[in-house]
């Protein structure tokens, strides 16, 4: 929609152009949110698109993501053999309640920076031990973890200015099996809760939790624990009454679910397969 | 900067912050829409690059040095407002199925589709979640997809065929005109602020602040509003709702409430100017529970008491019916609140025109009663305002309301200057109407052998903080539930109340939906404990022609069983249900099945009038006129089929002109199902008064019979020759129809459907829908009705609700927050019509656009008792909300869960 109240826009073309940070300031990205709900307290874009940053680069250590990739772009990638967790990429931007239309423009960063509980990029990154470059207006950088960027529901760990540049799946992560469970009220609607179970070769076992809880949640254990220890410690790491609560499902039915697809996770990836 | 549209270079300046969809609109680029602004709905689809892009999510500035296609464009370079064929091979497939009803979103849904790789063709539930249609439930939009057609070529008879709507190839090229799209130049924009409580006084607005915005040209209060009150409600006749609405009001009775309004040059000065107002509220204590409404103790929404409209009525002996009962069965049932959500909002654009007269072009399904209503608001004589419609995106009985119409006249009137408002979708749902929310208390008594004795139902309907419409919703949906069936002791204590919500209105169903589904609940939960089959029960006690159409008093009245179809519509319905099992569920799920029927009398009571001219031009082509909008109805359709059938012509000899208060004299408007039934019975008998001219004109020529002559297409056959038709114009007759007497329409639904016991969600494997329609004037269009209205019925029963916060606001303002069903959440329904032809409709044709909408709710709940043991009593069935009554009840082992040996 139009944004009647934005005075200026400001395309970036490189880092040391960067305006001071101001109230009213919005950094750009997709836009895809940002236009798609009034913002009468913006003044200013700050366009990112235009710095021109590589969407994603791959190498031995791993797949770093710049905050610009837009899922469309995440969504073609063509990955290593050697990392089988690569179907999770597909269905995690499939999670996006965004059509394949809104692909096209919605950024990774921009997903991971509006901290919904059911932003699909950010149950990737989380179950995928992403970390997350941070640059800040004084040129200095620092690196968060993605459950350490998504504070809350649209409450990210980004100080005034500061900008998400990239996120960094390491190979060792990307490398893991995994197995997914995702629900909402409607078949192709906003996820009431996404989880994600990863198992690595050397036994370790990782559940995130998204979209059902206010911000991503992972549990790591050395080895797949019993199932009624990885329920006692999702219940111990969600009390009852934190699940989260808006029209897109009911506390009480995430929870519901969220132990239900927890036990399913476990046993999918610990099954013995014949 | 500079941009590629549609092959041509385009130079814009775009605002900061302004998106694309407002770049391309404002260079003429209508086809463009803005249904949800805010990338939910894909109306507003364009290719930037070759990719499809929602223009509304596209920064305007990113557009620079791009290429910009639009449905205009699809089919070859173009430039604005040129006329265009549909010759891409994805218009002429939305053509050849009539993908469309309203046509508001078709724009998007072509360039969608026009832009899916065979991967994305495969998973239409996935590749359309970002295009939202709300007429058609999907079917003929799969169609059109899979390149399978629905239109039939009109072969001798024009009546009976599924011939093309008029608008086709317009409504796939993006040209036909919807209310917005005319230029904007040297128009002022209306914005509203809107009240923040739920209830309040307005104790001082300073306006200053406001006024010093530049742009800023008036300030609209409650000092400036005219004194009278009126209902935003339209009826024939405007008793029929009570009047206690103010253009702008100093008190405020629902959050979301008009406070003032502020006209500028620019929408962007119009809201800095809404921002800068200062409004000093009185916060007053609301009332926001329905049940409570009657306390003694309860805050008053008007004057002495909350009561807004009140039924209450027996026939026979309900007592008497309960002790002779061998089973009684009570529950309550409740049915949300929930929205049109039509794809184009309200709102509407008004000017004095060259000759001064007030001209408003609106989103309105009622026209003239528009046009009354300002009048008796404004004092001015009809003369003195046109009320006129361009093609309305969607309606279901929320644009049966004068909800801006009021207001923008009010600012051209102060202003004298062109003044547009068009509602936001946020607006839309915050402000508007919806479905009256209701809580149904049933009481069934039955015997042993299936047979009805005694029928109650105690309804509690919420109106909101206006009256419009809870008198005639409460009336009519305590009316035909009861009236479909044969008991003899039959009940009704019906309450409207008043409360500090958003007003509720006129929905498709008009109350029935509520009680239907509450009624054919209980009949189901009956027939299980009887251990009787479904259909045989409503077999055992429906309404059989012979008997009297009885709902709760022995008032006489106009409704006739003109045909008779439900006897058909059962065993339909009964034996598709049989013979398609659907697909396989999966390991784990429920299985089971359910049906409900619904009855509807053809027209609205009370008098409903319409009125046609049919003329003969000196071209030799057809001219008809009417009153009545085409809002996805299908009505100009069904017209001009009425119109070609009477005068022996090519369809495509007729054209049409409507929704005009110049057009005729009068019209009620396009409420009640009535496009077929009243203005189409006006416009065949205006047809049939022509050909009779003609016939009369060339008879007196040639010096033979009338009785001798015979029309053709474009000539008339005498015994002394061929006279082609543009020799005897001009020729023009009228006709009428004044909605009396009334006839009587069927639906029959059936689910077979997959529950799963753990999660609550719902899968429909089969759905199919009998209706009889009497003769099926178009097939194809009548089929779309029953789909789409099946669709929309679907969304309302298992998703959707128009959530209030703690404080009375509405909390879904948009569509990611309020799910209308999209193409994957809608199976394929089959629909089903019985042979009957009518004696009281138009070559014995009956309504069919409210009423496919009312017995889903009640076949689906019914189907998932079947499925897990669980009766519901609650629309929406979605799984956070029915996961725990289903677990109880598979738990209890009432129904098995599909195991590998019965797949």
């Amino acid at each position: 929609m139009d944004l009647h109240t934005i005075e200026t826009t400001i395309r970036l073309r490189s880092r040391s152009e960067m305006p001071d940070w101001r109230e009213g300031d919005a950094w750009l990205a997709g836009g895809t949110w940002l236009y798609s709900e009034p913002q009468p307290a913006l003044r200013r874009l700050i366009d990112l698109t235009s710095l021109g940053w590589p969407a994603h680069e791959t190498g031995s250590d791993g797949l770093t993501l710049a905050a610009t990739c837009t899922v469309a772009a995440l969504e073609r990638l063509d990955l290593p053999a050697a990392w089988i967790a690569a179907p999770l990429v597909r269905q995690c931007c499939r999670s996006l309640l965004g059509s394949f239309k809104v692909w096209n423009g919605a950024t990774v960063g921009g997903n991971l920076c509006l901290a919904l509980p059911a932003g699909p990029i950010i149950a990737l990154t989380t179950a995928l031990e992403g970390s997350c470059l941070l640059w800040a207006p004084d040129g200095s950088e620092r690196r968060l973890t993605v459950p350490e960027v998504v504070i809350g529901p649209q409450r990210n760990a980004l100080a005034p200015g500061e900008i998400l540049r990239s996120v960094t799946l390491p190979a060792s992560a990307l490398s893991r099996r995994t197995a997914f469970r995702r629900i909402s009220l409607s078949p192709h609607g906003r996820s009431g809760a996404l989880l994600i179970g990863t198992l690595g070769a050397d036994g370790a076992f990782a559940l995130t939790v998204t979209a059902s809880v206010p911000r991503p949640l992972r549990l790591a254990f050395p080895r797949p624990p019993e199932r009624d220890d990885l329920l006692h410690a999702v219940e111990a790491a969600v009390p009852e009454g934190l699940y989260y609560d808006d029209v897109h499902g009911r506390p009480d039915w995430r929870r519901h679910m969220t132990l239900h697809f927890a036990g399913e996770i476990l046993a999918e990836l610990t099954e013995v397969r014949a | 900067m500079r941009l590629t549209v549609n092959g041509h270079a385009h130079d814009a300046d775009p605002r900061p912050g302004q998106c694309l969809r407002t770049v391309l609109r404002e260079a003429g680029w209508f086809g463009v829409k803005k249904g949800c602004d805010a990338g939910d709905c894909g109306a507003c689809t364009v290719h930037l690059d070759g990719e499809p892009v929602h223009s509304c999510l596209v920064p305007a500035f990113r557009a620079e040095g791009t290429e910009v296609t639009t449905i205009e464009g699809l089919s070859g370079p173009c430039r604005p407002g040129e006329a265009r064929e549909p010759t891409h091979p994805v218009q002429a497939a939305f053509v050849a199925a009539q993908g469309f009803q309203c046509g508001f979103c078709t724009p998007g849904m072509v360039m969608t589709a026009a832009a899916l790789d065979q991967g994305r063709r495969q998973d239409l539930g996935d590749a359309l979640k970002g295009n939202l249609c709300r007429c058609t439930g999907y079917g003929a939009i799969r169609d059109a997809i899979a390149g399978i057609a629905r239109v039939e070529a009109p072969e001798g008879a024009c009546v009976g065929r599924s011939v093309p709507a008029p608008a086709a190839p317009l409504v796939v090229t993006g040209t036909a005109r919807f209310t917005f799209d005319i230029p904007e130049a040297g128009m002022l924009h209306l914005k509203v602020l809107r009240s923040p409580h739920a209830h309040a006084r307005i104790v001082a607005i300073d306006t200053g602040p406001a006024r010093a915005v530049p742009g800023v040209v008036a300030v609209l209060t409650h000092e400036d509003a005219p004194p009278r009150r009126f209902s935003t409600g339209r009826h024939e006749d405007p008793r029929d709702d009570a009047a206690d609405t103010l253009v702008l009001d100093p008190v405020l009775r629902f959050a979301g409430q008009r406070v003032a309004a502020v006209v500028a040059e620019t929408e962007a000065a119009a809201e800095a100017g809404c921002r800068a107002l200062r409004v000093t509220y009185e916060v007053l204590p609301a009332l926001l529970d329905p049940a409570r409404a009657l306390d003694p103790d309860a805050p008053r929404v008007h004057g002495e008491t909350n009561l807004a409209a009140e039924v209450r009525g027996e026939v026979g002996d309900v007592a008497a019916g309960i002790a002779e009962a061998d089973l009684v069965y009570e529950e309550t049932f409740t049915s949300q609140r929930v929205q049109h959500a039509h794809l184009e909002t309200h709102g509407c654009a008004g000017w004095r025109d060259a000759d001064g007269r007030l001209t408003l072009r609106t989103s309105t399904q009622v026209p003239f009663l528009t046009r009354d209503a300002l009048c008796a608001l404004y004092d001015l004589p009809r003369e003195e305002i046109r009320v006129l419609c361009g093609r309305v995106g969607g309606g279901f009985g929320g644009k049966q309301e004068m909800l801006t119409e009021d207001l923008v006249a009010l600012a051209v009137l102060k202003t004298g200057r062109p003044v547009k408002w068009e509602l936001t979708r946020q607006e839309q749902f915050a402000a508007t109407t919806t479905r009256h929310p209701m809580r149904v208390r049933v009481t069934v008594g039955a015997k042993r052998d299936g047979r009805i004795t005694a029928l109650g139902l105690d309804v509690l309907s919420d109106t909101g903080a206006y009256g419009n419409h809870a008198g005639g919703v409460l009336h009519h949906g305590c009316n035909e539930v009861l009236a479909a069936y044969s008991c003899p002791n039959k009940r009704v204590a019906g309450r409207a109340v008043h409360t500090h919500t958003p007003p509720a209105g006129a929905f498709r169903g008009y109350g029935l939906s509520q009680t239907i589904f509450a009624l054919e609940s209980a009949l189901d939960e009956v027939a299980r404990r009887l251990g009787v089959d479904p259909f045989a029960l409503r077999r055992i006690n429906a309404v059989r022609p012979g008997e009297p159409l009885v709902a709760h008093s022995l008032h006489p009245h106009d409704v006739v069983f003109g045909s008779y179809g439900l006897d058909q519509c059962l065993d339909l319905a009964q034996a598709a249900l049989a013979e398609d099992p659907g697909p396989a569920p999966e390991l784990g799920w429920h299985v089971g099945t359910g049906m409900a029927m619904a009855m509807l009398d053809t027209i609205p009571p009370r008098g409903h009038h319409a009125e046609a001219f049919a003329a003969l031009l000196p071209d030799g082509t057809y001219r008809l006129r009417t009153g009545t909008a085409e809002f996805g109805n299908g009505s100009q359709t069904v017209h001009r089929q009425f119109a070609a059938q009477a005068l022996q012509a090519d369809p495509a000899r007729v054209r049409i002109e409507a929704a005009d208060t110049d057009a005729v004299g009068h019209d009620t408007g396009a409420y009640g199902s009535t496009g077929t039934v009243v203005a189409g019975q006006a416009v065949h008998r205006a047809a049939l008064a022509l050909a009779e001219a003609i016939r009369a004109r060339a008879a007196e020529r040639t010096g033979v019979t009338p009785e001798a002559c015979r029309l053709a297409d474009g000539t008339v056959e005498t015994p002394k020759g061929v006279i082609p038709l543009n020799d005897l114009a001009p020729l023009e007759a009228s006709g009428r129809s004044n909605g009396s007497p009334r006839s009587v329409a069927f639906n029959v639904q059936a689910f077979r459907v997959a529950v799963h016991p753990v999660s609550g969600a719902v899968r429909i494997l089969t759905s199919v829908h009998a209706a009889d329609a009497g003769v099926v004037i178009n097939p194809m269009q009548c089929r779309g009705q029953v789909e789409g209205g099946v669709a929309q019925a679907l969304g309302a029963a298992l998703y959707e609700e128009v959530a209030l916060d703690g404080e009375g606001a509405v909390a879904t303002r948009t569509f990611r927050n309020y799910h209308i069903p999209a193409c994957g959440d809608v199976p394929d329904t089959r629909v089903l019509f019985a042979e009957t032809d009518d004696a009281v409709g138009p070559l014995g044709a009956k309504s069919m656009s409210e009423s496919p909408f009312n017995p889903v709710a009640a076949a689906l709940g019914n189907a998932i008792r079947d499925a897990t043991g669980a009766r519901l009593t609650a629309t929406p069935f979605a799984p956070d909300r029915i996961f725990r009554a289903v677990a109880a009840a598979c738990d209890l082992g009432e129904r098995h869960p599909v195991s590998d040996q019965a797949r």
